[in-house]
């Protein structure tokens, strides 16, 4: 059937903030829909809260909200805009609830929209669990013996009755998450008990435990007429037991026969068929490792972070072809982009495999639990392409930029044999695969860690393949043959010498094979490519092949999404390389992250899915031989690149490498503020700890400390005293030793940040964002106002002064990221960063200026002027937009929520109004804040606070909320005439702060003692029970008072404007 | 894979002269075939014992073979048929629960060789540009007898295929309480077709393919099936005869593969080469009457090009190519599919092929 007639204006509801389960992928997956929806000819309405994506950038959609994602707000924007239709099977989890409240509701009929996508039937049978239960019975497909249980009772009933370890999985939640294995009655206690309270329909699923069983998932398209087929299978190289996000999967299946395979693929059809799926669908299956029997563990019926994955595993645009689906298209009419010859009704088939490896955050998050279970934990992902397992291996680990370029992981280098297999059996953590690697390599048998691990033998032999390797190229003489060989393993020239310690006999260059859907049996058209040792390169066949004339420009992509280096820079990639399109350039782009938009095989005119190391991109470049490249746009992993590039004598286009350097090097900085009278927090560059503590004790407490060229905070801290700074250079020493340690006076003042774009001569400011917090808190975790709310007219023509000279004085020649603190009425620069930042998708999207769009130009010599800028600041327009940090704090058990300098969010809202109140409102709701107009605050804060605590506590009391404090607060209120409940602290027993946030009287809590991240803290534990409880929980003293003033407006979200930003 | 370092080498030696050094396993010495490719990822057991693959040499396109080793159970013949198999890499610690052998001693055993380490993508593209050709593996050095060998190979034609993979006996799968009789013409049969033909309660002759028409209905059968098989379908003229004579008989017939492409030639159809053939697990072919697209597992290099309108329709076409995939007839109580239905085991897809022909048969039976 081709599109229905009946289709004019469609709803896109996307997936929000990024957060752990729920990630950039669909951003990849919304803007292929909203782009097919448009080919169309069709009117795109977009809703999506998430500032950063490609999706809600003005291209994509013809009206586009950025508001927060709830039911009220959808039921506003389907009344305002009329859309015959909305799409619920694009934005994740977030989209498709929304979508099936809104039908179940009756508000789609009642307003005649159609649900595309998905029927609520569907959802329904999919996701209910015992609905799913006896669809899968119906049909004969075996499940996992388990029961829906709605109390804890039930639930240690039903696993007496199947016998322990069981399984405990909440019913709708994101990732999993208040899921759990519960090896006794205490435990299944527990996490039943939270379970319960994170269902919106209190609902938990007890199901036997079959950990060690084979995880297998297939991709899977279905269309209305019937046609249904698997588009990639995948096989988790960790037994069930680790949720799949967080487990290395392989596609396709290695280790199953074609009879087992064929049984499980048709097993996904019949599945996918009975459910009646209209698009996209993924089935994750258990395989009993030594017998036929398997069992279905879960199916969604919508596009996921796995078919992200086969999509760019495959060249087999998943979106797309589930929203061709969902608008009237059956898979026999839609043509295959790859080939341009065949159809999208084929099954895919590769020549390669393909690993996906999970990025994790533990190393910001030093007291997290980093064990991996049924809960996912990783905040991004990379994918690695190779002709054999060894190969893709090694490119994966070393595109996860743990500062690993093999399989050895220096810190297991000393643990003893013993202790690697008491890690073994303790159970999985985000180590795991290394520390499997380095017990092969002490000689621990194959069997052995099968046995521990239940990680199949076929992944283990691969290992002591590369083992073996290893072993090879440290005995006598480095041969080419042997050098050669161990190129097709992929490894890198510099771990070969470092291996052998010998010089490399020869150089070889990697050549490129095509990702084509069809393992070569037809000709593509699509260039996507990957990296192999072999004979034929078929991209600088193809490069010859299709020779426009045109210049080629690299841009570099910034790799697995992370704390701190986020979706934001695939946003700024994505638009470098459309506007480099648009200048009449071939723009081809080097990435490694399979979620994003920017490895879509036709973002680019060429896509090389390849780690980010200098090797791999010599190859690439040495294949492409590049006009120019692009560094700027991809976060800190494309920036590390720039000295080696410009070493190699390529073409840095924009900011040059010198400049790159000058803003990074301490003391090169330091010279340049020096020249354009610019002053700095007072600071010192150390290399020990001695130095280190005479600097702090020349600066004063309190100071901050962090190692150079970092991203993200990491590993910054504010140091208090000598203690703090002896322990915190112990653990820098023991890591990282090459790079000095910064050391700066702290303080503490307003933040101010801006971006900027400069052409060498003039300087655009698109705007002056103020953080709401106070210094000290990272500005990925703060508020950020724009434009800014309490500068006076002089700090305000200080910043832009200084943003003028230093924009000119580093030669910048396209955009750079300023942080500033203004204390006590006086501008300091904290941080220069001569590339692109978070905040360029948020403010070029509130402010209307292409900002990448400009910088690009301007790389090419475009100037401001000829584009129609003045230089200074863009004038501010009547809105005000408010960045409001997200972090899924509830997925990662132990991790103090309390913010520093040190980055915790995963994600970010925006809230735009025409008033700031509002647009906090906006921003605070989208985030997920529970904006309760009654009840408790708990107040727990440091004595530095107690002054400033008194005017929040009085607008709370004012209001009429109860509040609550312990001992020292609580008389410190008392006396200031705010009354105040005390209560015990944890060391005085109960009834104590702990049972006043169980007992669902606290709907905030202020909780602002700092000292030490130690999971054990009395206010750590505190803030952990506010995550756990659902409880709005503020750790910084002006966030906490923002909040306030929202509160007191008395305004809601039903009082606000909604905006449609293409407006703007 | 074993370490690279140890492998003594082998060589593809091709018709149009190029020359492609890899490793050598599996079986040593020389062997001449028609090198074509297939795009199956799983199912290598399944491949190297498919009687259709007589004379060719198999190149692999996913690049890891043998993961799963070999075992006894999942065989779609007796013995392996390719002479000669080329892969990317090759797994010498497979791993699976039924695994009786990895797939080197297979080989050896059924005395094939093996070349890996070799760019199995540059050569699948060169046979997809250039159309299947002769070709030759072996495990000595080919360069001081390189044009013998080339001569060799280009007088190579795949000849008596059919003749070189049928059974030689007739013999009789029992079913208790049989429905049905079925005659099952072995031109290359691999063994689901009894199983799924057991499966609906129907006793299996098997017969040589040989096998005169007069002597089958002497078998009183209710129904004929045509298996599938190698080589060029118009070399048997014997055999087609026969199929002629079985057609007029007014007995259900269901061709499958070869013998779906024997069938049309019998009914007056034409067949053609293809350029490079379908062989995989991914092909997709358009139901004209029920519209609906299946992904079938296809293994053939020549295809029906044409049948005369009085004769029947066509029921199937490829949707890549749009060859011809199923016909059904109207000049006789039969139809054919070029695809397997059922491939290695359990696909669901198109199954219900069986069933239909089972239910012709049915039909037949009652209308007597």
């Amino acid at each position: 059937m081709p599109l229905r007639s009946d289709i004019r204006k469609v709803l896109v509801i996307g997936s929000g903030p990024i957060v752990i389960g729920q990630a950039a992928e669909f951003d990849y997956a919304g803007t292929q829909a909203c782009r097919a929806l448009k080919q169309e000819g069709l009117e795109v309405v977009l809703i999506n809260s998430n500032p950063a994506t490609i999706m809600t950038d003005k291209a994509m959609a013809d009206k586009i909200y950025i508001e927060p994602l709830t039911l009220d707000v959808v039921k506003r924007i389907i009344e305002i805009e009329k859309p015959d239709s909305v799409l619920s099977t694009l934005g994740g989890q977030t989209g498709l609830t929304l979508s099936m409240q809104l039908a179940k509701e009756g508000f789609l009929d009642a307003h005649g929209v159609k649900l595309l996508g998905a029927n609520p039937e569907t959802i329904h049978k999919a996701e209910d669990r015992q609905a799913f239960k006896d669809t899968m019975e119906k049909i004969g497909e075996p499940c996992i013996p388990s029961k829906v249980v709605e109390t804890v009772e039930d639930a240690v009933d039903f696993a007496g009755e199947i016998d322990y370890p069981v399984i405990v999985r909440p019913a709708f939640t994101l990732g999993g998450t208040g899921g759990g294995i519960a090896y006794n009655e205490a435990e299944l206690r527990d996490i039943a008990t939270n379970g319960l309270r994170l269902s919106p329909i209190t609902q938990v699923l007890i199901e036997k435990c079959i950990s060690g069983w084979k995880e297998i998932e297939f991709e899977v398209i279905r269309d209305s007429k019937g046609n249904v087929i698997t588009v990639c299978s995948m096989e988790n190289m960790d037994p069930v037991g680790v949720h799949t996000g967080d487990s290395i999967v392989i596609a396709p299946a290695v280790t199953l026969t074609d009879h087992e395979y064929q049984m499980l693929r048709s097993a996904s059809l019949s599945i996918v068929s009975e459910l009646g799926v209209e698009g996209g669908c993924n089935c994750q299956f258990a395989l009993h490792p030594e017998s036929m029997e398997y069992a279905v563990i879960e199916v969604n019926p919508r596009v996921s972070r796995s078919s992200a994955l086969a999509s760019k595993a495959t060249g087999y645009p998943i979106a797309k072809v589930a929203t061709r689906i969902a608008i009237g298209y059956s898979l026999d009419e839609i043509i295959n982009q790859v080939t341009g010859k065949t159809y999208a009704c084929f099954e895919p088939s590769i020549d390669y495999v393909v690993i996906k490896f999970p990025k994790w955050a533990f190393d910001k998050f030093v007291y997290a639990k980093r064990s991996l279970g049924t809960q996912m934990k990783a905040t991004g992902e990379v994918m690695a392409i190779g002709t054999s397992f060894e190969q893709a291996i090694m490119k994966a680990v070393r595109s996860t930029e743990l500062g690993v370029d093999s399989m050895n992981l220096k810190k297991l280098a000393d643990v003893p044999t013993a202790e690697l297999i008491a890690m073994l059996r303790r159970g999985v953590d985000d180590e795991r695969a290394f520390q499997v690697y380095e017990a092969l390599k002490r000689g621990v048998t194959v069997d052995e860690i099968h046995e521990i691990t239940m990680i199949d033998e076929w992944f283990l032999e691969k290992f002591c393949n590369l083992i073996e390797l290893e072993r090879w190229l440290a005995q006598g003489t480095l041969t080419e043959d042997k050098y050669l060989t161990a190129k097709k393993y992929g490894y890198l020239d510099s771990t070969i010498e470092r291996m052998s310690g010998q010089t490399c006999p020869m150089h070889r260059e990697a050549v490129y094979k095509m990702v084509d859907t069809c393992a070569g049996e037809f000709q593509a058209e699509t260039p996507y490519f990957y990296s192999t040792f072999d004979e034929e390169n078929e991209a600088a066949q193809f490069i010859e092949r299709t020779d426009t004339g045109k210049k080629k420009v690299i841009v570099f992509g910034s790799g697995p999404i992370r704390i701190g280096q986020g979706i934001e820079f695939d946003y700024c990639s994505v638009h470098c390389v459309w506007t480099l399109k648009e200048l009449g350039f071939e723009a081809v782009i080097c990435n490694n992250n399979p979620e994003t938009v920017s490895t879509d095989f036709d973002t680019g005119d060429r896509l090389y899915f390849d780690p980010l190391t200098r090797e791999d991109v010599a190859s690439i470049i040495a294949t492409e031989q590049p006009y120019g490249v692009v560094v700027q746009f991809g976060g800190q992993t494309a920036i590390k690149l720039t000295r080696h590039l410009a070493d190699m004598g390529v073409n840095i286009l924009g900011t040059s490498a010198d400049s790159i350097d000058a803003a990074e090097d301490r003391e090169r900085f330091d010279a340049l503020l020096e020249a354009c009278e610019i002053p700095r927090p007072e600071g010192f560059t150390v290399m020990n700890a001695e130095e280190a503590v005479e600097a702090a004790e020349k600066l004063g407490y309190p100071v901050l400390l962090r190692p150079s060229y970092v991203l993200g905070g990491q590993n910054m801290i504010i140091a208090h005293s000598r203690q703090d700074v002896e322990e915190y250079m112990g653990i820098i020493m023991a890591t990282m030793i090459e790079n000095p340690v910064l050391i700066d006076k702290y303080m503490m003042g307003t933040e101010v940040e801006v971006d900027a774009i400069c052409d060498g001569k003039d300087f655009l400011i698109p705007g002056i964002m103020e953080h709401i917090e106070r210094a000290g808190v990272h500005s990925g975790d703060s508020i950020s106002v724009y434009p800014a709310q309490n500068l006076s007219e002089k700090i305000r023509a200080t910043i832009i002064e200084y943003t003028r000279r230093l924009s000119l004085a580093l030669n910048v020649v396209g955009l750079v990221n300023i942080q500033y603190v203004v204390y006590r009425d006086e501008v300091y620069v904290i941080e220069v960063n001569p590339r692109s930042s978070r905040t360029v998708p948020y403010i070029s999207k509130v402010t209307g200026i292409p900002m990448v769009d400009i910088a690009t130009k301007i790389m090419f010599g475009a100037t401001l002027k000829e584009l129609g800028y003045e230089s200074g600041l863009y004038p501010e327009g009547d809105y005000v937009a408010v960045k409001v940090p997200v972090f899924s704090f509830e997925k990662l058990q132990d991790v103090d929520t309390m913010l520093g300098p040190e980055m915790k969010s995963t994600g970010e809202c925006l809230g735009i109004g025409r008033s700031f109140e509002d647009a906090l409102l906006k921003g605070l709701a989208a985030a997920g804040y529970d904006l309760k107009r009654e009840g408790g605050v708990l107040i727990s804060v440091r004595d530095s606070d107690k002054r400033e605590i008194i005017g929040i506590a009085d607008k709370f009391s004012r209001m009429g909320f109860d509040l609550y404090a312990t001992g020292g607060t609580a008389s410190y209120l008392n006396r200031n005439m705010i009354a105040t409940n005390m209560v015990n602290k944890i060391s005085e027993g109960s009834p104590n702060t702990i049972d006043l946030l169980e007992s669902g009287r606290i709907h905030y809590m202020i909780s602002t003692s700092a000292k030490g991240r130690m999971p054990a803290r009395d206010s750590v534990r505190m803030r952990r029970k506010s995550v756990e409880r659902s409880i709005c929980s503020l750790t910084a003293i002006d966030t906490a008072d923002a909040l306030a003033n929202v509160l007191l407006t008395g305004r809601t979200m039903d009082d606000v404007e909604l905006v449609d930003i293409t407006e703007i | 894979m074993a370490l690279i370092k140890d492998a003594p080498p082998a060589w593809l030696v091709l018709a149009n002269g190029r020359i492609c050094k890899g490793r050598h396993f599996g079986a040593s010495g020389t062997a001449l075939g028609e090198v074509v490719f297939s795009t199956g990822m799983t199912g290598y057991q399944e491949a190297l014992t498919d009687p259709s693959y007589a004379g060719q040499i198999l190149i692999q396109t996913f690049p890891q073979s043998g993961n799963y080793g070999v075992n006894s159970e999942d065989f779609d013949s007796p013995k392996a048929h390719v002479s000669g198999y080329i892969v990317r890499e090759w797994c010498n610690t497979p791993s699976n629960f039924r695994m009786e052998d990895n797939i080197d001693s297979f080989l050896k055993a059924q005395n094939v060789i093996g070349l890996y380490d070799i760019d199995t993508r540059s050569l699948t593209r060169l046979l997809r540009d250039q159309g299947v050709m002769n070709g030759a593996v072996t495990t000595e050095d080919p360069t001081p007898r390189l044009e013998a060998l080339l001569a060799e190979i280009r007088a190579y034609s795949v000849q008596n295929a059919v003749e070189n993979v049928t059974c030689k006996e007739i013999s009789t799968r029992k079913t208790d309480n049989a429905a049905c009789r079925v005659v099952l013409m072995d031109f290359g049969c691999r063994s689901y077709v009894p199983a799924q033909l057991a499966e609906r309660g129907c006793e299996v002759i098997t017969v040589p393919a040989m096998t005169a028409a007069k002597d089958i209905l002497a078998l009183r059968p209710d129904g004929v099936v045509l298996s599938e098989g190698p080589g060029d379908p118009a070399e048997n003229t014997g055999i087609i005869a026969e199929i002629r004579t079985l057609a007029e008989s007014g007995l259900p017939l269901f061709g499958i593969g070869l013998g779906h492409q024997m069938l049309a030639l019998a009914m007056g159809g034409t067949t053609e080469k293809l350029l490079h053939g379908h062989r995989g697990a991914n092909q997709p072919v358009l139901d004209l009457e029920g519209g609906r697209t299946y992904v079938t597992s296809q293994n053939h290099g020549y295809a029906v090009t044409s049948i005369p309108e009085e004769a029947g329709t066509v029921t199937f076409i490829n949707a890549n190519d749009r060859t011809i995939e199923g016909i059904r007839y109207t000049a006789c109580k039969g139809f054919g599919v070029q695809f397997a239905p059922v491939s290695h085991g359990s696909t669901v897809d198109t199954d219900y092929l069986f069933d239909v022909f089972a239910q012709s048969m049915q039909t037949g039976k009652e209308g007597k």
